[in-house]
């Protein structure tokens, strides 16, 4: 599609080497990896290269890997595998209040099993606070989830601190974060920081729709959603997606091996695009943690007086393609609980802009892109009466 | 797929009595149930003889056949049957299939025959063979017994000069009348419940239809009108394609937005939905306007607000579902198959622009006054010739009606 693609939160278009190595596996190695025989194993040697590859990428062993079908699966996987290693009822599962939909609705279904649901409130910038934190936590926490970087706004959280506090109070929670935005942009130390659990996506780097990962900390007891086969150390049953899986694989190491110039590339190039429409429209206000705080990808802009998703269409015809709110909450009618939790004004809740870059994004792109979000606005503004 | 010859009974109720005009519609109602047929993969074929509609086939998917008649307007209902020729043994024995098919998966205690002779020819009387065939099955069927005020099944056998049909099942169609046999009209279809309703009982008396669509990209979203077009096709469903005039509204909408004052913006933009709307049916040949408007339902549904919209036209306005409570048309658009559709929430050009305290009875002195600033001819023939004409082709698949 021709345009200026700015929503790589969204996804990414998948890098041409990965399509190449994912094509193979469609034709060439198209085995079943638990098949005995030669094709089979030609199949389970490219999961374990993948398998190497994510676990590089992440900072984790091999056999920490669980691949599933995606960052929900993952999500999913964590918290109702980790919930239910204790009998219904047991327990206070805590997330923070601007997690993805794929843990809100999961801890509400959890909820409606027995346990206990607590949210963590975050600052003005997104930040998860960690006084509350430590108020919310007893010995009864089962699970904590905080996202490393949320996808709306940017905001990186401090896991570590996230861990420290927790488990001062209680040292046997789980602790899952969901990286899924993190991966390729940021470095990741799980296990340094001490989670337990975390969620990664395929096709936020580069890499295909439809497969993800779990790490999994040896030693953290799960149970599985899927009975079956008992593949992936009967985490996660099911003939493996063996080419989402050989295309993730690349892609993570791709992102990993390109991380710094990348982060350093992309946050510069996303401080451009705000400060050239700040010049023009001085009343852009970034929602959100500051610009040197955030995720390089990623920027929530407010254009009070115009509506987010109108803005979306016009510059969606101008060729320049950005999202509001996530693109989950886009189809349905409703504000983003990620904006409104950071306590803004209402009417910059409903004109936010949320601009993510990627790989493919070059000066001129964010240059053209300003300059039409400002010919958007313009054109919008005049409604206003 | 069936391999050996199947047969629908189709009849028609409202239609057979309308006296002269009458082969005028029934053969409206064969053209349509063929026109309909062609989009299903089979090699059926309707004929009308002595006064009965048949649908006749030997290839085809019966679900998808059965699907087809049910929502085709003049039907009032229909039965799958079997036709023998003019011999008792032959028909006690279909007969007997018939109820063996007719009892399968289900609990079935009591049966009756119910015999109609207009073949006088045939040596027994309709009570004669009540009691053959009743007789015959009750042999072959010893946990039954005879009901004839309450049966389970009920079998019935028609005899005719060009044989002896037997049905037990009679699966009612939408009645009405059949598409076309009542002229055209220009439906103002939004992306809300109502309007497909209205559209739906427009087609149920007869009347074809047109659609027109206002968007004001990039106020509404492409996915709203795509919305639109699927609503269309489910009216295509029971009227084949339907002409669908999507309008570029933005341009009038940025006019009443900068020179009328807030509360009466709905009230105005009504009216010019109205004139565009008018335009179009002039130039298509469409008699009427239709809409989903019903007395009372949101504020602006006023008598005072209709007749200040309803100036505009010189054309007659059909309001459908002005009788009818909301609870009532969510029923409707639930069995014509919209609701689901209607309920996705994209966002219609109505609830785009509503203001805070909208004229809910405007006067129309002062409705005039407030659009005197505005080219009105010039704002109209604009819209009407930036409109897009589209072709809302019917969908292919069929809900099941079994």
């Amino acid at each position: 599609m021709q345009g200026i693609y700015l929503d790589h939160a969204a996804t990414t278009p998948v890098r041409p080497e990965v399509v190449a190595a994912i094509q193979e596996c469609f034709t060439v190695h198209f085995g079943n990896p638990s098949s005995p025989h030669a094709v089979g194993l030609a199949a389970e040697a490219a999961v374990r290269r993948a398998r190497e590859q994510v676990a590089a990428a992440a900072g984790v062993s091999r056999d920490e890997v669980v691949f599933t079908s995606g960052g929900t699966e993952a999500n999913n996987l964590a918290l109702r595998g980790a919930a239910r290693t204790v009998r219904r009822g047991g327990g206070t599962l805590l997330c923070s209040a601007i997690e993805h939909p794929s843990v809100l609705e999961t801890v509400r279904a959890l909820q409606d099993e027995g346990f206990s649901v607590r949210q963590i409130p975050v600052d003005r910038s997104g930040a998860v606070r960690l006084d509350q934190l430590a108020e919310l936590v007893d010995a009864n926490t089962r699970l904590v989830s905080v996202a490393y970087v949320n996808n709306e706004i940017g905001a990186v959280q401090d896991i570590a601190e996230v861990v420290r506090t927790v488990r001062q109070i209680n040292p046997d929670a789980v602790i899952h974060t969901d990286a899924v935005q993190a991966l390729g942009k940021l470095p990741l130390a799980p296990w340094a920081w001490g989670v337990d659990l975390v969620s990664l996506s395929a096709h936020k780097i580069g890499g295909p729709k439809g497969v993800g990962a779990l790490l999994v900390r040896r030693g953290t007891r799960l149970v599985p959603l899927l009975t079956g086969g008992e593949q992936e150390a009967g985490l996660r049953s099911g003939t493996e997606n063996v080419p989402g899986i050989v295309g993730f694989g690349l892609a993570a190491e791709l992102a990993a091996a390109e991380m710094d110039d990348l982060a350093r590339r992309l946050g510069r190039l996303r401080r451009r695009v705000v400060e050239l429409v700040q010049e023009r429209l001085p009343v852009a206000q970034v929602l959100g943690p500051p610009l040197a705080e955030a995720a390089p990808h990623i920027v929530n802009l407010a254009l009070p007086g115009v509506k987010g998703e109108v803005m979306v269409r016009l510059l969606s015809e101008a060729g320049v393609y950005v999202s509001t709110g996530s693109a989950c909450s886009a189809k349905k009618r409703v504000q983003s609980h990620v904006i409104a939790s950071l306590g803004v004004a209402d009417e910059l809740k409903e004109a936010s802009l949320r601009i993510s870059l990627g790989r493919e994004t070059t000066e001129e792109d964010v240059e053209r892109a300003a300059e039409e979000i400002v010919r958007a606005y313009e054109e919008l503004v005049q409604w206003r009466r | 797929m069936s391999e050996s010859r199947e047969l629908l009974l189709v009849r028609y109720g409202e239609i057979g009595l309308k006296g002269k005009n009458r082969s005028h519609f029934v053969s409206a109602l064969v053209k349509n149930l063929q026109k309909a047929l062609e989009r299903v993969d089979c090699d059926a074929e309707v004929s009308h003889r002595f006064g009965r509609v048949y649908v006749e086939w030997t290839r085809g998917d019966r679900e998808a056949i059965y699907g087809v008649v049910a929502s085709t307007f003049g039907v009032v209902s229909f039965s799958p049957a079997v036709r023998v020729p003019l011999d008792q043994e032959a028909m006690c024995r279909a007969a007997e299939e018939a109820f063996r098919s007719a009892r399968e998966g289900r609990t079935v205690k009591t049966f009756k025959v119910e015999a109609r002779r207009s073949e006088k020819a045939f040596p027994l009387t309709s009570m004669e063979i009540n009691r053959a065939v009743g007789g015959y099955v009750l042999r072959r069927h010893r946990d039954i017994s005879v009901d004839v005020h309450d049966p389970d099944v009920t079998l019935n056998i028609e005899v005719r000069s060009e044989g002896i049909l037997i049905y037990s099942r009679v699966i009612p169609g939408p009645g009405g009348l059949p598409v076309g046999t009542s002229s055209k009209a220009m439906l103002l279809l939004s992306g809300g419940i109502d309007s497909p309703v209205a559209g739906w009982y427009a087609l149920k008396r007869g009347i074809a239809l047109e659609a027109v669509h206002f968007h004001s990209f990039p106020f509404t979203s492409e996915r709203s009108l795509q919305k639109v077009r699927d609503l269309c096709q489910v009216l295509a469903g029971y009227a084949g394609p339907i002409p669908l005039h999507v309008v570029h509204f933005t341009e009038v909408q940025r006019a009443i937005q900068q020179q009328v004052p807030s509360s009466f913006r709905i009230t105005v933009m009504r009216r010019f939905m109205f004139r565009i709307a008018t335009a179009l049916a002039e130039a298509r040949g469409a008699l009427a306007l239709v809409t989903g408007e019903s007395v009372g339902q949101v504020a602006s549904q006023t008598l005072e607000s209709m007749r200040a919209i309803g100036e505009v036209t010189s054309l007659p306005v059909l309001r459908p579902l002005v009788g009818f409570d909301k609870h009532e048309i969510v029923t409707d658009a639930r069995r014509i198959g919209s609701y689901e559709l209607s309920i996705l929430p994209y966002e219609d050009c109505c609830t785009i622009f509503v203001p805070e305290n909208p004229q809910t009875r405007p006067k129309l002195e002062r409705v005039r006054k407030v659009e005197e600033p505005l080219d009105v001819d010039a704002l109209v023939e604009e819209a009407v010739g930036r409109t897009e004409l589209e072709i809302i082709e019917p969908p292919r698949t069929f809900a099941s009606v079994l």
